[in-house]
Formats: structure tokens, sequence, C-alpha cells
């Protein structure tokens, strides 16, 4: 049993934080969320640069074979530094589909292009009522020759607005909530018959709404097996649910620092306020959220290993749980402990507030995942 | 980073385990189980048990008696003991005095006390705290005046755990007035047969007596019974308190009657079927067991950061140890009552010695969570721990 990170882990988290601590602050942040698209194209190469982009592939296939926990100190660099850029879209979802269902063909069609930064992509999965469920699927996809027509609505598809390629989950087979007949499907963004509505999330990311109408691909773009591939889903699925944990704990820190840091220096009554008791506590007991969601989020990092996928998903439902409860603590009590500069849009405080707030709403709520816990016989 | 434990550490996981199953006296288990008191001979057989095995002081250093295991071991065999359930060494002889005597006393007194501790031959109490001296330990009164070769105490002390079955108390009594309140402390130790010792007991709201008020008039103790350096006794105090970040969580503890709860939830029956079966109970008990998993987590996250660096530096996390664990051994003990609903109203008017054994035992379930509040106050209460944090973490 070892918690600390090996000698090529330490160096490539100095190497991630260094980048981020020379491009990415505050203001810079605001720069890139101007730019086109709502990103940094140049920080993104940089990624690509320091092979951040090619981190979790295969060595065979470009990248550098890094794991899970390569993956998490990844995640919770971007999380600390409040990062626009697409990387869970890209590199932890698409680049999951692709290193777990691609076929040689369509990994070498997709994957070079990701690692040099010259390809984004889109995961297009959540419709208008399927709410959390991955198998509530009313998207279609009709064979036609050797390939398929896709029809159907997808909603909010992080990055869909500015994405290469997307990532589509569609019906095949049978009722809309059957877990069977799912199938997954790459589709270039600007195939025709695809419409994208794109927008600004409450969290200064992008994403779009995207409508697909009689669209037409060939056999090369499905990934799996086109009549039964919820497994692929859930297997990617729950990988983002780990990314966003760690995400999640770099959110946490970082507003745990801002917020100490704020009542050290801001004084009423004479004094500091971070000397008043009341507000330790609370300080305190944000501190105690983070450590638990740390915990978890390691936690959730080494269960993407277990062989049994029912034990794999009922440990990252369990630190979704955790780090949803965590994160809204930290969340609420950072803005309350900073007062009303805390509600202004300079202070940049209520950026990780809400980026903590929309990760919970991810891949399924606290909530929910309790439930799946609950329903799966607890985990003791 | 690797979460999995060795092949080794598996290996002694299940001698561990097999040594609780093949030598725990099955009584023993079972009262714990069911939240019983246990009688002091009771406790007093099992330690002696333990003791022989090598395992009675498992954690100090080999040449007093311990084990030399890994962190991870004494994570592994804690664990086991409070999973199993059978009693933890007497926490004021092993964990508290002990390690203050090998690390501070002289040799004639580890000679004497340490082989009498490490096989329960003297059962010993912590004199801390008092009327006046809670969270504010270092205002404490207890006075011991040098007479020439004597200590002469005078005083009171309270919350005094299972003082009734004690033959020696370590405590803190005040050697010099003058100084800031810290710095005049000093830690001696003597036989509570001593004359002018009294014990009397206090009933706490769950029926029980395990704490106790002592009193100490004109009490005499020999000079050598001092432990280090005169007015140095605050150092050790301090010491001695965070001897043990890690037990504290208790996290075998909360686990085996997590256990217990799914049992009990899945006979009683709550709107015609199992109260298991209820979704919103069932929720509340995953929500607590995924608390336990984080706390466990965070727990062995502290444990291989000794095993790798050291006791010398605590981790961060540490702190964190006490104020969930207790939170969630509060959690346990509240959804047992809510499983037993109603029926954790009769009061086991035949007390808990066992003589009983046809009283339904789920009368223990609320004295059991009335007793538990206890946890979240003991050792620094959870206010004073998040001071902690607060003070020595995040600096503030």
């Amino acid at each position: 049993m070892d918690f600390d990170l090996n000698e090529e882990q330490r160096l490539l988290k100095e190497s991630v934080d260094g980048l981020l601590t020379d491009s990415y602050d505050f203001e810079q942040r605001k720069k890139y969320m101007a730019e086109k698209g709502g990103w940094s194209k140049t920080v993104w190469l940089k990624l690509a640069e320091q092979g951040l982009l090619g981190l979790p592939f295969a060595e065979a296939d470009g990248g550098f074979g890094g794991g899970g926990v390569e993956t998490m100190i990844v995640m919770e660099a971007l999380g600390k530094a409040l990062v626009l850029e697409p990387y869970l879209a890209t590199v932890v979802i698409g680049g999951g589909f692709l290193r777990h269902a691609g076929t040689d063909a369509q990994k070498a069609a997709h994957v070079p292009s990701i690692i040099d930064g010259s390809r984004t992509l889109a995961f297009a999965q959540l419709e208008k009522n399927s709410r959390y469920d991955l198998f509530d699927v009313t998207t279609t996809a009709k064979k036609k020759g050797d390939g398929w027509v896709i029809d159907g609505e997808k909603f909010v598809v992080l990055n869909g607005e500015n994405a290469d390629t997307l990532i589509v989950t569609a019906r095949t087979k049978g009722e809309r909530r059957d877990t069977s007949g799912i199938g997954v499907f790459l589709v270039p963004a600007n195939a025709k018959g695809v419409a994208r509505k794109g927008y600004p999330t409450q969290d200064g990311l992008h994403a779009a709404d995207i409508t697909f109408t009689g669209v037409e691909v060939g056999p090369d773009a499905v990934l799996g097996n086109p009549e039964d591939s919820l497994a692929l889903i859930e297997r990617v699925v729950d990988e983002a649910r780990v990314a966003l944990c760690a995400e999640a704990v770099g959110l946490m820190d970082e507003s745990l620092k801002t917020t100490v840091e704020y009542i050290k220096t801001r004084k009423q009554f004479g004094v500091a306020i971070g000397s008043f008791q009341s507000l330790q506590h609370r300080a305190s007991d944000m501190f105690v959220a983070t450590e638990q969601a740390r915990s978890m989020s390691m936690f959730a990092t080494m269960a993407n290993d277990f062989e049994n996928a029912k034990e794999r998903s009922n440990a990252i439902a369990a630190a979704k749980v955790q780090i949803g409860k965590s994160l809204k603590f930290v969340g609420q009590q950072s803005i309350q402990l900073h007062g009303g500069i805390g509600m202004t849009m300079e202070a940049k405080i209520g950026h990780y507030f809400k980026r903590l707030t929309m990760i919970e709403n991810t891949f399924g709520d606290t909530d929910y995942h309790q439930r799946r816990v609950a329903d799966a016989g607890g985990l003791v | 980073m690797d979460l999995a434990f060795t092949k080794e550490e598996q290996t002694f996981r299940e001698e561990v385990r097999q040594f609780f199953r093949d030598n725990v006296p099955p009584d023993t288990r079972r009262k714990m189980i069911e939240g019983r008191h246990l009688s002091k001979d009771e406790m007093v057989t099992w330690w002696r048990i333990l003791n022989k095995k090598g395992w009675g002081v498992s954690h100090w250093p080999k040449e007093y008696g311990g084990t030399g295991w890994t962190p991870v071991q004494h994570y592994i065999f804690n664990e086991e003991l409070q999973a199993h359930p059978a009693p933890q060494p007497l926490a004021f002889g092993v964990s508290m005095v002990g390690p203050v005597i090998y690390t501070f006393g002289n040799e004639e007194q580890k000679k004497k006390y340490l082989p009498r501790i490490a096989n329960v031959d003297d059962w010993w109490c912590q004199g801390f705290s008092e009327p006046g001296s809670g969270s504010d330990l270092a205002s404490l009164k207890t006075k011991a005046e040098r007479r020439g070769d004597k200590w002469i105490i005078n005083g009171q002390k309270t919350w005094t755990t299972l003082a009734q079955h004690a033959d020696m108390i370590f405590c803190l009594c005040r050697t010099d007035n003058n100084a800031k309140k810290q710095m005049g402390i000093s830690f001696i130790v003597f036989s509570m047969k001593s004359k002018g010792v009294t014990v009397r007991p206090i009933q706490t709201i769950d029926g029980g007596a395990e704490v106790n008020e002592v009193f100490f008039d004109d009490v005499e103790v020999p000079v050598e019974n001092l432990i280090g350096e005169e007015n140095k006794g605050w150092d050790y105090a301090k010491f001695l308190l965070g001897n043990e970040r890690t037990g504290i969580a208790r996290v075998g503890v909360s686990k085996e009657r997590l256990r217990r709860i799914r049992d009990l939830a899945s006979k009683v029956e709550s709107g015609g079927k199992p109260i298991i079966q209820d979704a919103a109970f069932r929720e509340k008990l995953a929500a607590c067991e995924i608390e336990l998993k984080a706390l466990e987590l965070t727990q062995l996250r502290v444990v291989a950061d000794e095993g790798k660096h050291g006791k010398g530096k605590p981790n961060p996390a540490s702190s964190v140890l006490k104020i969930k664990g207790s939170e969630i051994q509060q959690t346990t003990t509240e959804l047992l009552m809510e499983v037993i609903g109603p029926f954790a109203a009769p009061y086991d008017v035949h007390g808990d010695d066992g003589s009983n054994e046809a009283m339904d035992w789920t009368a223990q379930i609320a004295p059991s969570y009335f007793n538990n509040r206890k946890v979240s106050i003991y050792g620094g209460s959870n206010e004073i721990q998040r001071n902690i944090i607060a003070k020595a973490v995040l600096g503030l």
C-alpha cells in the first residue's frame, strides 16, 4: 500500500503545475475565455507539446501509456487552475472510447491528431429526458447498406460547439430504456445533417445542443459492438467520473487556500476575520471535507483498475457521492467566508464555486450515485 | 501509488483473524456485539491471552516487548481486533502511560512498570480532567507538594474512566504555582490503594458508571514516582495525547456496527417488509458506509505516510480522523436506533451484567446511542480538534 507518487509521476506533476503557473493565472484565463470558442488554442498546443494530450494512450498508438494516477495528477492540476480547455471531453472521454474500443484503423485515424492538438472531441450522450441514465437513449442509428443513419437530439454536449469529432450514443435496437441495443458512433462534426447550437455554460466552458437529421456514416464509424455497447459507455463514463473527482479535488484545494488567505487578510472590527473562531471552525470543516474528497478521489482512481465491473462502478459511485457532498460544502462556504466580494464576477472564488457546482451535476449527482450504492448492497 | 495490500500483509491479516477466532472467549465477543459492558475479569483474561501471544503491547519498541510491526501491520491488527470484535488493549496502560514511561522514565521505572502494564498486572487509569479543567486542561489545580522524600497530593480528578478497577493512576499535578500554567505541571504515578484516595462513580446518561470522580486527600507518594523531570508534565501529556493518532478513528468498530445494522435491518420489519427494503433507510445506510470508506482511506494515507516517513511529522490528514471517526460512530448508533424503532424504549432493568440471558439485547441499543455522544467530547472535543486544524494546518 502506497499513496506516494513515484519519480515519474512527481515529474509529471511538476511539469503540469509549472506550465499552468506560468500560463494560467486568473487574468490570463479571462483572456482565454474571450478567444474564439472560449478557450486558448495556444495553451492547448502547449499541453500537446508537454505530451499531456497523449498521456493515456498506449505507446504503440503514439501516447505515453499513462494510467489512472497520471490522469488524476493532470485533472487535479487542471482543476486547481480552473482550466477551460477540453481535456475531459477530448482526452479522457473521447480518448477513452478510442482506447477501449477503437480498431487499429480508428485509432490511426484519430489518435495522432488528438495527441498533436489538432483535433478535439465531444461526447454526445445526454438527451432531453435521459438525465443520468446512460442506457436511456432515443437517438437512433439505422442500418443503411454498410453504414448507418443517425437521427436524434443531444443536449449539453461539452465542447460540442468546438469539437471536430463527435462520439454519439444511439439506439440500434429495442426500446428507449433497454440496456441492450445501444451503439457508439464516431461522427465528424461537419457531417451533413449535424446542426449545432453552441453556448457557454455556467462555469465558463462551452457546450452545444446538437441535432442529427439523417446523418450518414460509414461502417468505420462504429466503436465496439453497435448492438451492445452499454458496458463500454459505462466504462468510459466511469473514467470521466474519476477524472471529475480529481478535478474537483484540485478546485477544492484552491478554493480552501484562497479562502484561508482571504480571511487572514480581510479585517473587520480591527482584526483579521480569520481570528474569529466561528470562521476558523468553518475553515477546518472545509479542510476535513477536502481531505475526505481527496481520499475518495484516490480510491476511485485505483478502483478504476478493478477487474469486476460492478465493484468498479460501485466504488466510483461512492467516490462521486463523497466528492459531491464535499464540493457543495467547500464551494458554498468559500463564498460565505469571502462575504460580499465572493458574490462578484471579479473575484476568482465564485468561478471555482461555479465549476464545482457543475461537476456535481455531471454524470450523476450525489443522490443518483448514493442510490446506486444503496441498491448495490452498500460498501462495507 | 498502490492501494492493494501486499501478499505478506494479506497473510498477516489471515493470521491475526485466525488467532482471534481461536482465542477470543465467545462470551466476550457476544457481549461486545450486543453492546454490553464487560467485567474486569473478562477483559483482563483476554488481554493476558493477547500478551501471552506477544501482541499485548504490539506498538511498543521491541526491547520493551513490542512486535516491530510496520504501521500497516498495526493498522490491520487494530482493524481485525475491532471488527471481530474483541476488547482493545487497555489504552490507559498500553497506549498512554507505557509510552511515557519508556520514553521519559528512568531505568528503574521501566523495569518496575512496563512488564506489569503489558500483562495488566496493574490496571491503570488517567488522572487528567478536573471539574474546572476540561478543554482548558492546563488550568488544573490538583496539587503535589514536596515534603521530604514524599509528594503530598491534594485535589480532585473527574471523568476518570474505569477508576473503579484501577490499581494505579498517572496524574497531572501542579508542582509550581508561580510558573505559566503549562510550565508548573508534573507527571506523577501512584497506587489507587494509597491512603486518602476516594473513588466515587458518576452515573452517565446510558445508565452505566464507567467514569468516576477521584478525590485525593493528603495522599503520600514516594518522590521516585515522578516520571521524567519536575514541571515538564505538560510536555509528556501532549506527547501522550498525540501518540495515538490513527487508532482514534475506530474504523473497525464502525465497520462491525454497520454490518450489524445491515443484518438487523434485513430482519426488522417496517411497512410489512424488512426495513432494508425501504429506499430512504437504505440510502442513509449507504451514505454512512461511504463516509466510513473515505475515513478508512484517509486513515490509510496517514498510516502509509508514517510507514514511509516516520512518525515525526504528522500528515495533516491525521486531524481529520478524530472528527470524522467520532461523527461516524455516532451516526452508526443513530442508525441502530432507527432500525429498532419503538423497541428502543424498554429499559434493561436487570442491568447488563449478562445474568438475564432471556432479556432481549435490543435494550442495549438506546444506551449505546446515549453513551456514544461521548466520543465527540473526549480526547479533545471535536471543537478543540477544529481549533487544532485551524491553527496547525491552516495557520489561522
